[in-house]
């Protein structure tokens, strides 16, 4: 077979390439850049993807000046981890469940499990039940109403579909109970989809913000770095809307606020980079299974 | 591709244990085998299975159930201290306000509008991408693409609004591009034009989901058979005229059947966009229905009236979505349902 030649084609379209990633990449470089340069020289701008007068006293005003944020980010860790545990505890159990063809609720559960994706309440119902039960300005309302997806549910299911039978037969047959099963062996064979949707769980439960704005704003200790930067960026909205405000030249007395905010934004999403190698290898897997099932 | 979305259902050939093949037939004499003789046995023996499940079968209800139920607020005059039996039920009243109140109109223009523009520049990026992906010859450099383009899926919309005022300030990149070409004279003030913030939210929903969303269309496009391009190189066709008459034809039911989903979706476009980019300046291009429906529900304490709001939003969905299936299945192509 004759080796393909490259064409003017093929020069375009990595240009073309290239550009999707400068556009891409840009603007979070940008960004690093303005949050690791002196808040007085970013003023002048022209800023890039460098920082002109390197400093870390942007971080430094972060977590150790007035705008203190580790309360925030360790709030923001926190239910990260117990929404990503809890919740892909509670996305295999009942996985597991509907995958024993034999257990004698299947197919209700199935059915009423099912109809969730498709039936909504909506906002305002949801935010009524949220009140009733309580869960205003409390921990709780980062993970009880995040506990279970229907389409985690599914795609973890058709994974254990795949698990051959003749495992938790033969366990059973050594006396293991249901649970045991579930514990020892379908869940250290599940590790590929636990990890695909425990990544899901996380990257979601780290970037929510509007649940703390709804249902936990009365409660300060509950304020997370998403919803810290949220705040920010609507007074930052106030002032580029309205010049003549006061507002504006009082916040603009303070530090450069750009700088700040940068720096939090970037502090909000190197977590995500962290785990993006990660996410990438296990999210193909976790799509083209979903893919597959519904 | 069609194909492969509609597998087989598990139901009808999984491998069954056989004790409980034959606790399941009725009209056969099962042999006895303890404890697998009747449904109350059999439960019995599921115990774990049973409280394994049970308590979230509570969450689901509760959760997911109990919100579908709360849709009768939107026919009383809801008071949060009475009790449901206790509410004064007054039919259609809020529909009837809300289709009187000039403010719901235009958050419906803004809905429709930024969710037909959302739909078709997001729709067309994606597949452009996933096309231009699909040709690219390095190997390594489409990886490293892809990986890139992904990225910005994972941030929140509080990152990406934190993004995309900062590059469309008026010192701002963008400006600083389009002022040194000479495209503009002064720098522009992007989030403080009303009439740009239509686009202003579609170009950030392009930035951030166009390479996930290619991920679907390119995969379809990986299924296409290799001898097509071969018969087609053979004819002398071009490799435009072999994306045009070939990968794009080939993937044509995937972008229908994601095109009938997103059309049913017109109206779920969110209010996460509109309300981290909005400002006072812009808010009449940026009041969409689920805005409406908070800043009137919970703002102002209308709870009925914001239900109402949510009921109307369901119904044209369930409308759209019918239509868009139809219109599918007219042309002759695949349907969703």
């Amino acid at each position: 077979m004759k080796k393909r030649r490259i064409t003017v084609f093929d020069i375009v379209l990595l240009i073309l390439m290239i550009g999707i990633i400068i556009v891409t990449l840009y603007p979070f470089l940008n960004i690093l850049a303005i949050s690791l340069n002196d808040a007085t020289d970013t003023a002048r701008g022209g800023l890039h993807i460098y920082p002109r007068q390197f400093t870390w006293a942007n971080y430094q005003e972060i977590f150790g000046g007035r705008n203190n944020l580790w309360s925030a980010f360790g709030m923001s860790v926190l239910r990260t981890v117990v929404g990503t545990v809890t919740g892909i505890i509670a996305s295999t159990m009942l996985a597991y469940t509907l995958s024993r063809r034999d257990f004698i609720f299947n197919v209700p559960i199935s059915i009423i499990l099912v109809i969730t994706m498709f039936v909504s309440g909506g906002l305002i119902p949801e935010y009524m039940l949220i009140r009733e039960l309580g869960l205003m300005n409390n921990f709780l309302v980062y993970i009880l109403p995040l506990l279970l997806s229907a389409f985690n549910v599914i795609v973890i299911r058709s994974f254990m579909d795949g698990i051959p039978i003749a495992l938790t037969e033969s366990a059973k047959m050594d006396g293991a109970n249901d649970f045991t099963i579930f514990w020892k062996i379908i869940i250290p064979l599940s590790l590929p989809v636990v990890a695909t949707i425990s990544l899901f769980l996380a990257v979601q439960q780290w970037n929510s913000w509007f649940d703390t704005y709804l249902y936990a704003r009365g409660n300060a200790n509950l304020s997370t770095l998403q919803f810290e930067l949220m705040k920010i960026l609507d007074n930052t909205n106030i002032q580029s809307g309205d010049v003549t405000s006061a507002n504006a030249e009082i916040i603009a007395g303070q530090t450069n606020p750009q700088s700040i905010q940068m720096a939090i934004t970037i502090i909000a999403t190197v977590p995500i980079l962290l785990v993006y190698p990660f996410l990438q290898r296990y999210f193909v897997t976790g799509l083209t299974l979903g893919a597959v099932k519904t | 591709m069609s194909k492969n979305l509609s597998p087989v259902t598990p139901q009808s050939n999984m491998p069954v244990a056989p004790t409980i093949n034959q606790a399941g037939k009725k009209g056969k004499q099962p042999k006895r085998s303890p404890g697998e003789k009747n449904g109350w046995q059999r439960l019995k023996n599921q115990k774990a299975l049973l409280l394994m499940s049970l308590p979230f079968v509570i969450w689901l209800i509760v959760f997911r159930y109990l919100p579908v139920f709360g849709w009768t607020m939107a026919f009383q005059d809801y008071q949060p201290q009475n009790s449901f039996f206790e509410q004064s039920w007054v039919g259609l009243k809020h529909f009837r306000d809300l289709f009187n109140e000039p403010t719901f109109y235009r958050a419906l223009e803004n809905t429709i509008g930024m969710g037909i523009l959302g739909l078709v520049f997001g729709t067309l990026a994606a597949i452009t991408f996933a096309l231009l992906l699909n040709e690219m010859r390095f190997t390594k450099f489409k990886k490293l693409t892809q990986t890139v383009s992904y990225l910005p899926h994972f941030v929140s919309w509080v990152i990406v609004a934190n993004i995309v005022t900062t590059m469309l300030s008026i010192s701002g990149p963008v400006n600083n591009l389009l002022t040194s070409i000479g495209l503009v004279d002064s720098p522009i003030n992007f989030m403080a034009r009303p009439g740009m913030f239509w686009g202003v939210v579609t170009a950030a929903e392009v930035w951030k989901s166009t390479g996930w969303n290619a991920i679907i269309y390119f995969a379809a496009m990986a299924g296409t058979d290799p001898q097509l391009y071969e018969a087609a190189k053979v004819d002398g066709a071009s490799r435009w005229r072999q994306m045009w008459h070939i990968t794009l034809p080939s993937i044509r039911p995937v972008i229908i059947v994601l095109l009938i989903l997103n059309i049913g979706n017109l109206i779920n476009i969110g209010f996460e966009k509109q309300m981290l980019l909005g400002n006072n300046i812009v808010s009449e291009r940026a009041l969409v229905i689920d805005l409406y429906a908070l800043n009137y529900g919970i703002g102002m304490f209308r709870y009925s009236f914001g239900t109402a709001i949510g009921i109307f939003k369901s119904v044209i969905s369930v409308i759209l979505i019918v239509i868009a299936n139809s219109v599918a299945k007219k042309v002759g192509e695949g349907r969703v349902f």
